[in-house]
C-alpha cells in the first residue's frame, strides 16, 4: 500500500487541512503574541506604541487573574471529580440487569444535548431563580429562606451546572467501557472468592482506566473553554468571583475594550493550556495507540 | 451476565436506575412542562403540575416572533454547512493518514488534536479583527468556517478512527482489481466508511448546533444562530418563563433527536474509537 | 502466458534490505511456492510481484515485458489475500464482479463468466449473499472466484489457507491444485508450511532473510537440500543435524539423517526414548542420545517403544554432508 504514487497522492490530500488548521491557529496567535506587547485601547485609539511587558505585568499584578486562575482549575477540577465518580456509580448502576436500558440511556445522555445557554438558563431561572425557582418553591416549603445560588455561591453553582451537562458523558463512555468487560473475568474472580467489592477495586476499576483518561482528556479540552455558561448565568460576578481565565480576557477584551491587555491574557492562557495539553498527551498517546 | 439475580434485588436496582435517570433528566422535562404552561402558571408558587393550565401559546408567539425563524434557520445552516465543509477537508486527509501512514503520521494527528486545547480566547481578538477585516463578521459564512475550523480536528480524528478499522487488504484488492483511486473510493472506500461518516456527520452537527463562543463573539443579530440567541435572553424576572422555556425547547429538540439517534456511535465518535 | 521473471530485484524499507537482491524465473503454467520462515520476505516477494510494493532496483518481467513501473492492475494478475479481503458490503456476486466492472466488461458477458466461476467453485447458491453469510472456506472461494473471472496471467496467493481450521485446509489444498490442473495458468503461492509447499508445486523457492536458498521441485529439495537451512526447513519432522565427531567420521562439519531413514533394533547409537507419538500410520519418537543429542525418528506402522525406554538406532540410508559453511558436500 505504499508505492510513489500513493505517497504523493496522500501528501496532496493530508495538505489542505494541515494548511488552514495552521492558518486558523498560527496567524492569529502571532497577531494576539503581537497585540500583548503594545498599547491598544479601542477607547483611546490615538494612544499606542510598545509597552513590552506592561500588559503582562498588568495581569499578574492583578488580583482578579489569580481568582480567575483558581476559579478555572477550580471548575476544571470540580467538574472532572464529580462527573468521573458519580459516573462511575451511575454506570455500575445501568449496568445491572434493569428493565428499560434502553430508555433509562435516553434519558441519562439527554443533558449532554442540551446547547450551554439553555443549559445554563434553565438552572439559572426555572431552578436557582431566588423569587421564581423550584428550589425556592421546596426552600419555602420548609419554611426556609431561599438559597441566593448564583449570588452566594456563584462557582459551586456554575460548576453544579457544568458538572450536570458532562454527567451524561462520563457516565455513557464508562457504560461502554463496562459492558466491554467479559463476564467470565467477574465469575473467574468471583470463584476466587472476591466480594463485589473486592471485585470492584481489583476487576472493574482497572479495566476502566482507559476509558477514565479518555473521558478526563476529552472533557479538559472542553472544560477549559468553558465560556457559555458563565455569560448566560453571572457575567462572571458578582464582582469577578465566578470570572474564569477565558471570562477575564472576554471582559478585557469586550467590556473594557482593553486590546492589548486581553491579548496578554490570551498568552498567559495558552502557555497554561499548553502545560495542560503536555501532560494529557503524553497519557493519551500511550492510550490511544491506534 | 448470565446470572440470575434475585427478583427482589432486580427490582430494587430497577427502581434506582429510573430514580437516577429521572433526577437526571428532570431539568429538561420541567423546562419542557413550563414551556406549556401559561406565564402566571410558571411561576406560581408553589409550583403547579396537575393543576397547572396548559397552552401551546407559547410556541405560536415564539415562532412567530418575526426573529426567531431566522435565528433557527441559522442555526441548521451554520451547523450543517460547517460539518459538510469540514467533511469535504477532513475526508480526503483522514483516508490518507489512515492508509498511506508515513513517520510524521502520528505526530500531525497529535498536533491537530492539541490545536484543539488553545483556548478559544486567545485567539479571539485577532479573529474578531479578521473577521471584521474580511467582511465576516456577522455573516453565515464566517460563522461557517469559523466552526468548521473549530470542529476539523475533531472531523479527522473520527474519520481517522473509522479508516483505520477498514482493512488495508481490501483497498489493496480493489487495486488488484483494476480500480483507480476513484473508483476506489467510489466503490469500495465510501460504502464501508459511510456508517462512520454518518456518524460524523451527526456528532459535528451536534457540536456546531450547541457552540456557544464563537457564535456569541462573532455576530450580533444578522446570522446569530440559536444558542447566541438564548444566551442573551437576558434576566427575564419570571416575566417569560414559559416563552424563554418554549424557544429553549424548540432549540434543543432537533439535537436531542438527533442525539438520541446517533448515542451508540457518540460514545466510541467522541472518544475517537478509544472506547467502543 | 504466464510467464515471471526478476533480475536483480532489491526491496528496502529504509536502511533496512528486506531482499537484497533476488533473480528468479517462473514458466508459464508453473505452479510455484514461495516458503521460509516469517519475517524472510516472501510476502514481501510476491507483493513486488503484484505491484503493491516499488522495488528499490531491479526489474520485473511479465511475458517478457518490463512490468516493474505498472500499476497492479495493469500487470493483469490476480491475487488471493490472507485474509480473503472481500468486500463486505457487496454480495458475493458482486464481489467476483467487480473486477470485471472494473475493466469496463460487457455486463452479458459478464454475467456469463460469474456464473461459470460460481460453478466450478459450487457458489452458485450463495451468490446474493454477502461475506458475512458465508463460512470461512466459502469465503476463501469467493477470494478466488474473484480471481479467476479476470483469467489472469497468473494467479498470486498469500498465505491463503492460514485462516482455515486443519482439516479444510486439506480440502482447499485440493481445490487450488485441481484448479491449477485445469485452468493450467502460472500460480504462486506463498506459505509459510512446508507440507503445503511439498503437496501443491512444481517448483518450490526456498527463501531466507530476503535470499534464496535454493530452488527446485519438492523432491530435489527433500533428497539433495543444497544447505543447512533447506535441509532443515523441508520435510516433516526435521531432519537431525549432527555435529561433533559423528560428523568428523563422515569427514563433515555436519551430517543430516532424515527421521525416516533411522532404524530402531541394534545400532551404533544408544539413548533413552523421550516423547513418543503412535498414530497407527506412523510412529514419531524422540530419543536422547548421548553426545548426539535429540535424534528424531519416524517408524512406518507401529513401533513398540514408549516414553523412559532404552533402544538402540542405526542410520539406514542417505547421509546428508555439510561443510562448515552449511553448503553440501558432494
Amino acid at each position: 500500500m505504499s508505492t510513489q504514487s500513493t505517497r504523493l497522492a496522500a501528501r496532496f490530500m493530508v495538505a489542505p487541512s494541515v494548511i488552514v488548521l495552521f492558518i486558523w491557529m498560527i496567524v492569529p496567535l502571532a497577531m494576539t503574541a503581537y497585540f500583548s506587547f503594545r498599547l491598544y485601547r479601542l477607547l483611546s485609539p490615538d494612544r499606542s506604541g510598545w509597552v513590552g511587558f506592561n500588559n503582562y505585568v498588568w495581569f499578574f499584578n492583578s488580583p482578579d487573574f489569580w481568582l480567575a486562575l483558581t476559579n478555572t482549575l477550580l471548575l476544571v477540577g470540580g467538574v472532572l471529580i464529580i462527573t468521573v465518580i458519580l459516573g462511575v456509580l451511575i454506570a455500575l448502576l445501568l449496568d445491572q440487569p434493569v428493565k428499560g436500558q434502553g430508555v433509562l440511556r435516553i434519558l441519562v445522555i439527554a443533558p449532554f444535548f442540551v446547547m450551554p445557554p439553555v443549559a445554563a438558563s434553565i438552572w439559572e431561572n426555572l431552578f436557582m431563580h431566588p423569587q421564581n425557582g423550584l428550589f425556592a418553591a421546596i426552600a419555602r416549603g420548609f419554611g426556609a429562606q431561599p438559597i441566593l445560588f448564583l449570588e452566594s455561591y456563584p462557582m459551586p453553582s456554575v460548576i453544579a451546572i457544568v458538572a450536570w451537562e458532562w454527567l451524561p458523558f462520563a457516565t455513557l463512555i464508562l457504560l461502554t467501557a463496562m459492558q466491554s468487560l467479559s463476564s467470565e473475568q467477574l465469575e473467574a474472580a468471583e470463584m476466587d472468592g472476591a466480594s463485589a467489592l473486592s471485585r470492584f477495586r481489583y476487576i472493574i476499576l482497572p479495566h476502566l482506566t482507559r476509558a477514565i483518561t479518555v473521558v478526563i482528556l476529552i472533557q479538559t479540552i472542553f472544560l477549559l473553554g468553558i465560556f457559555g455558561e458563565i455569560y448566560t448565568t453571572t457575567q462572571g460576578g458578582p464582582g469577578s468571583a465566578s470570572t474564569t481565565l477565558p471570562y477575564m480576557i472576554f471582559k478585557q477584551a469586550i467590556v473594557a475594550k482593553d486590546i492589548g491587555r486581553a491579548a496578554a491574557g490570551g498568552i498567559i492562557a495558552v502557555i497554561l493550556a499548553n502545560i495542560v495539553a503536555y501532560f494529557l498527551m503524553r497519557s493519551i498517546g500511550k492510550h490511544l495507540d491506534a | 451476565m448470565a446470572r440470575a439475580a434475585s427478583p427482589r434485588r432486580r427490582l430494587l436496582t430497577t427502581l434506582a436506575a429510573w430514580f437516577v435517570a429521572l433526577l437526571i433528566f428532570f431539568p429538561v422535562l420541567w423546562m419542557i412542562l413550563t414551556s406549556f404552561k401559561t406565564e402566571a402558571s410558571a411561576v406560581a408558587s408553589p409550583p403547579e403540575l396537575l393543576g397547572a393550565s396548559w397552552t401551546l401559546e407559547n410556541y405560536v408567539e415564539v415562532w412567530s416572533r418575526s426573529d426567531y425563524p431566522r435565528f433557527f434557520w441559522n442555526s441548521v445552516v451554520i451547523s450543517v454547512g460547517s460539518t459538510l465543509l469540514g467533511l469535504a477537508i477532513a475526508i480526503p486527509s483522514a483516508w490518507a493518514m489512515a492508509f498511506v501512514p508515513g513517520k510524521r503520521t502520528k505526530d500531525l494527528l497529535m498536533w491537530m488534536l492539541s490545536t484543539k486545547m488553545m483556548p478559544a480566547v486567545a485567539v479571539m481578538i485577532p479573529i474578531y479583527l479578521l473577521f471584521q477585516q474580511l467582511g465576516l463578521f456577522d455573516t453565515k459564512i464566517g460563522l461557517i468556517l469559523a466552526l468548521m475550523l473549530m470542529n476539523l480536528p475533531i472531523i479527522i480524528w473520527m474519520l481517522y478512527t473509522y479508516f483505520k478499522e477498514i482493512p488495508g487488504e481490501i483497498l489493496e484488492a480493489a487495486r488488484m482489481d483494476g480500480a483507480g483511486m476513484w473508483s476506489e473510493i467510489a466503490y469500495v472506500l465510501t460504502p464501508m466508511a459511510l456508517p462512520g461518516i454518518a456518524s460524523t456527520m451527526l456528532l459535528n452537527i451536534i457540536l456546531a448546533w450547541n457552540e456557544a463562543f464563537w457564535t456569541i463573539v462573532l455576530t450580533t443579530t444578522k446570522a446569530a444562530p440559536l444558542s447566541a440567541f438564548i444566551a442573551s435572553f437576558s434576566a427575564p424576572q419570571g416575566l417569560f418563563y414559559a416563552k424563554l422555556s418554549a424557544a429553549s425547547a424548540m432549540a434543543i429538540m432537533p439535537i436531542l433527536i438527533l442525539g438520541w439517534f446517533s448515542q451508540k456511535q457518540l460514545v466510541r465518535g467522541l472518544t475517537f474509537g478509544a472506547v467502543k | 502466458m504466464g510467464q515471471i521473471t526478476l533480475k536483480s530485484v532489491r526491496k528496502s524499507f529504509g536502511e533496512v534490505d528486506v531482499i537484497p537482491s533476488i533473480d528468479l524465473a517462473i514458466d508459464d503454467g508453473e505452479f510455484v511456492v514461495f516458503v521460509g520462515p516469517s519475517g524472510c520476505g516472501k510476502s514481501t516477494l510476491l507483493r513486488l510481484i503484484a505491484g503493491l510494493e516499488d522495488t528499490t532496483s531491479g526489474t520485473i518481467e511479465i511475458d517478457g515485458k518490463d512490468a516493474t513501473a505498472l500499476p497492479p492492475a495493469k500487470r493483469g494478475l490476480a491475487m488471493v489475500f490472507q485474509s480473503y479481503a472481500l468486500y463486505p458490503h457487496m454480495t458475493v456476486k458482486k464481489n467476483i464482479g467487480f473486477p470485471l466492472k472494473m475493466a469496463g466488461m460487457d455486463p452479458a458477458e459478464a454475467e456469463k463468466r460469474i456464473q461459470r466461476a460460481a460453478s466450478v467453485l459450487n457458489l452458485t447458491n450463495y451468490l446474493e449473499r454477502k461475506p458475512g453469510q458465508l463460512s470461512g472456506g466459502q469465503r476463501q472461494r469467493v477470494a478466488i472466484g474473484r480471481a479467476i473471472v479476470r483469467e489472469p496471467a497468473a494467479f498470486l496467493f498469500d498465505e491463503p489457507l492460514s485462516n482455515l481450521d486443519a482439516a479444510l485446509r486439506v480440502g482447499m489444498r485440493q481445490e487450488i491444485s485441481e484448479l491449477h490442473q485445469s485452468l493450467k495458468t502460472t500460480m504462486i503461492y506463498v506459505t509459510h508450511d512446508q507440507v503445503e509447499a511439498m503437496t501443491m508445486a512444481d517448483k518450490i523457492v526456498v527463501l531466507n532473510a530476503g535470499r534464496i536458498e535454493q530452488v527446485g521441485s519438492p523432491l530435489t529439495l527433500y533428497h539433495t537440500p543444497k544447505n543447512i537451512f533447506v535441509a532443515g526447513f523441508i520435510g516433516s519432522p526435521r531432519m537431525n543435524l549432527i555435529e561433533g565427531p559423528e560428523a568428523a567420521k563422515h569427514n563433515a562439519h555436519t551430517i543430516g539423517i532424515r527421521p525416516e531413514h533411522i532404524t530402531v533394533g541394534d545400532g551404533p547409537w544408544e539413548g533413552v526414548v523421550g516423547l513418543s507419538e503412535h498414530l497407527g500410520s506412523d510412529s514419531f519418537i524422540k530419543v536422547d542420545v548421548p553426545g548426539l543429542g535429540i535424534i528424531n525418528v519416524r517408524g512406518a506402522g507401529e513401533l513398540n517403544v514408549h516414553h523412559g525406554d532404552r533402544i538402540k538406532l542405526a542410520p539406514a540410508g542417505k547421509i546428508h554432508r555439510f561443510d562448515a559453511n552449511g553448503m553440501a558436500m558432494a
